[in-house]
């Protein structure tokens, strides 16, 4: 028998044990990026304990941040962080859907839409320490032109974060909206409809369940955002509920005391970095949830 | 038989013609108006920050620049070396830890897609990817600086590598699902392992959507401020090779804020002209990136 089939031999042990280990690596690493989210969790849950045992619930409610006295409480935190993230979505949301909109439509050449929406996502390029800096030295001198704003404060924060979260807004309803079946949107021009009752009555609909899940995402970057918001929010830990007074938030709090924290002030820092942490999780996982049911829609 | 006539009818005279006139037309003009403001008032940011940049920036730049340590308040000249050199210390670091870790398992997710686990894992990236920088700093000042007792280079590229992860896992997911199914049946057609399949056949075929993915989560990472905050922290001086980098770093993101924060005049252009070279290399990356996925082979 001289047929080449014949020389046809099985695996060698040594390729099977290659091929094994490269299969189980692969899996491993996969799973030690679920991990990582563990890990942070446990190790940030742990060094927060002694705080945890020490203040409870009462933590979230308590103003006063008094390392002196170690009294701790993040509710002038935890107020500016939902206040400052709020504003930035009420000014970003409109804006952030009319480019979708506008850059999902044929108003421009297809080369200049291209290009302005590669600009729309350089803003999120931009590292938020330089948007801080700009803030700083533009923008703060700027509004006190014109407004009651002596300094850092609310406002120049919540403008720079609204600027810095407008992309992913922009970006991911405008994903939603170019996914829409083509068909609903002829079937409505069919019947009469102008674009703009197309748009509203028929296509933001079909991609509201993406829009929410852009709009989700960009509220957790805007609740975790630090330093163009330490830089421009005055670091003030009292709660105030004008725009132009110095306020405060949960990350600008763990930026500016946690090199010079000690002992339970570092373990109040991490209860409140858990708190921050949990906050943005939900967030995220509700956002992501709406953001993959679109991509199989 | 009652046909309906159009021109007698109770909706009265109907004309196909579009009136420009009519409330249904002029809302569609001013909500398009509306929509092409909101589009100049979002890139306006842009051009104005870009504009500053520029020129406090490079004004600021001289050669000494990238060569000097940074001055102390009042003193004149100087520059940022040591931060640019700490900074690509870290971000070297980070990208050691985060692309092979990243590549594999974007390899398991793509090439040995096991349906739900997955599905799993990929969320589990995405949620990553929105943990707020700050919380990773703080989660490697307890896990690195805490155990070894010392800020150091090796906890700011720790942090880093956590940022990046999440980039390099999706963009190298994403690349990998473009390579054709075709080019795997032909390379296990010929008698190819799984490895060898993927080593050497689906992963050069999508290598250059994978660099674009490696870079832009590079230039990400050099921005990064709050994760550097508290585990390398800042220093004057040259990195310390002879304690193996376990002393504080500094870098770029966090010398503009520090000298930002500062009222002296020097500092605060140090600081302009750090952002400026932070933001070239995040724009260049960029750029360059989207020109190389313009162009796909696949």
């Amino acid at each position: 028998m001289n047929h080449p089939a014949s020389k046809i031999e099985s695996r060698s042990g040594f390729e099977r044990t290659l091929d094994g280990t490269f299969y189980w690596s692969a899996k491993l690493l996969a799973f030690a990026i679920a991990g990582v989210l563990v890990w942070i969790t446990i190790q940030v849950a742990i060094a927060a304990m002694p705080a945890i045992k020490e203040f409870g619930v009462g933590f979230l409610s308590n103003s006063s941040w008094n390392p002196v006295k170690n009294q701790y409480g993040v509710w002038p935190a935890i107020y500016g962080t939902v206040v400052s993230s709020f504003i930035a979505l009420a000014l970003s949301v409109p804006i952030g859907l009319g480019v979708a909109i506008f850059l999902s439509e044929d108003y421009l050449p297809s080369s200049v839409q291209r290009i302005t929406v590669f600009l729309v996502e350089l803003l999120a390029a931009i590292p938020s320490v330089v948007y801080g800096l700009w803030g700083i030295f533009v923008l703060i001198p700027f509004l006190k032109g014109f407004t009651s704003l002596k300094g850092p404060g609310m406002l120049p924060a919540a403008l720079i974060l609204s600027v810095m979260i407008l992309p992913t807004i922009a970006a991911i309803a405008r994903d939603a909206i170019t996914n829409v079946d083509l068909g609903l949107r002829q079937a409505a021009v069919g019947l009469g409809a102008t674009r703009w009752e197309t748009i509203i009555q028929i296509i933001l609909p079909a991609a509201s369940s993406g829009i929410i899940g852009g709009i989700m995402l960009a509220l957790g970057r805007a609740l975790g955002e630090t330093m163009a918001v330490t830089m421009l929010i005055g670091n003030s830990n009292k709660v105030d509920t004008s725009i132009f007074a110095p306020s405060n938030t949960v990350s600008s709090l763990l930026a500016n005391q946690f090199a010079e924290a000690s002992g339970l002030q570092v373990a109040a820092l991490m209860y409140a970095a858990l708190i921050l942490f949990f906050i943005t999780l939900v967030v995220n996982v509700l956002a992501q949830l709406l953001v993959t049911r679109l991509q199989k829609i | 038989m009652n046909t309906p006539n159009l021109e007698t009818s109770d909706y009265g005279e109907i004309s196909l013609k579009r009136n420009p006139t009519s409330p249904r037309t002029l809302f569609g003009l001013v909500m398009s108006g509306i929509a092409g403001l909101f589009t100049l008032m979002a890139i306006i940011p842009l051009f104005i920050i870009l504009s500053y940049l520029i020129t406090k920036g490079v004004s600021s730049l001289s050669a000494s620049v990238f060569t000097e340590l940074p001055p102390p308040p009042l003193v004149d000249g100087g520059g940022f070396g040591n931060a640019i050199l700490g900074t690509v210390l870290m971000v070297g670091i980070g990208a050691l830890i985060s692309i092979p870790l990243g590549i594999m398992a974007a390899i398991y997710l793509s090439e040995f897609n096991e349906g739900q686990v997955a599905d799993w894992i990929r969320f589990a990236t995405n949620v990553l990817s929105g943990v707020p920088s700050i919380i990773v700093g703080v989660f490697a000042y307890s896990a690195i600086v805490l155990t070894f007792r010392s800020y150091s280079a090796w906890a700011g590229g720790f942090a880093l590598s956590i940022l990046m992860l999440p980039i390099i896992v999706r963009t190298t997911d994403e690349s990998l699902k473009l390579v054709p199914q075709d080019v795997r049946q032909a390379s296990v057609g010929i008698g190819a392992n799984q490895y060898q399949t993927v080593l050497q056949v689906v992963l050069p075929a999508a290598l250059p959507a994978i660099i674009t993915g490696i870079t832009l989560s590079i230039a990400r990472a050099a921005g990064e401020t709050a994760p550097l905050l508290f585990t390398a922290l800042f220093t004057q001086y040259w990195p310390n090779w002879d304690a193996l980098l376990v002393e504080p770093t500094a870098s770029l993101a966090v010398l503009v804020y520090n000298f930002a924060i500062v009222p002296f005049k020097n500092q605060q252009e140090l600081a302009w002209g750090a952002a400026f070279i932070l933001v070239l290399l995040v724009l260049f990356t960029s750029v360059i990136s989207r020109l190389a996925t313009a162009k796909r082979t696949y």
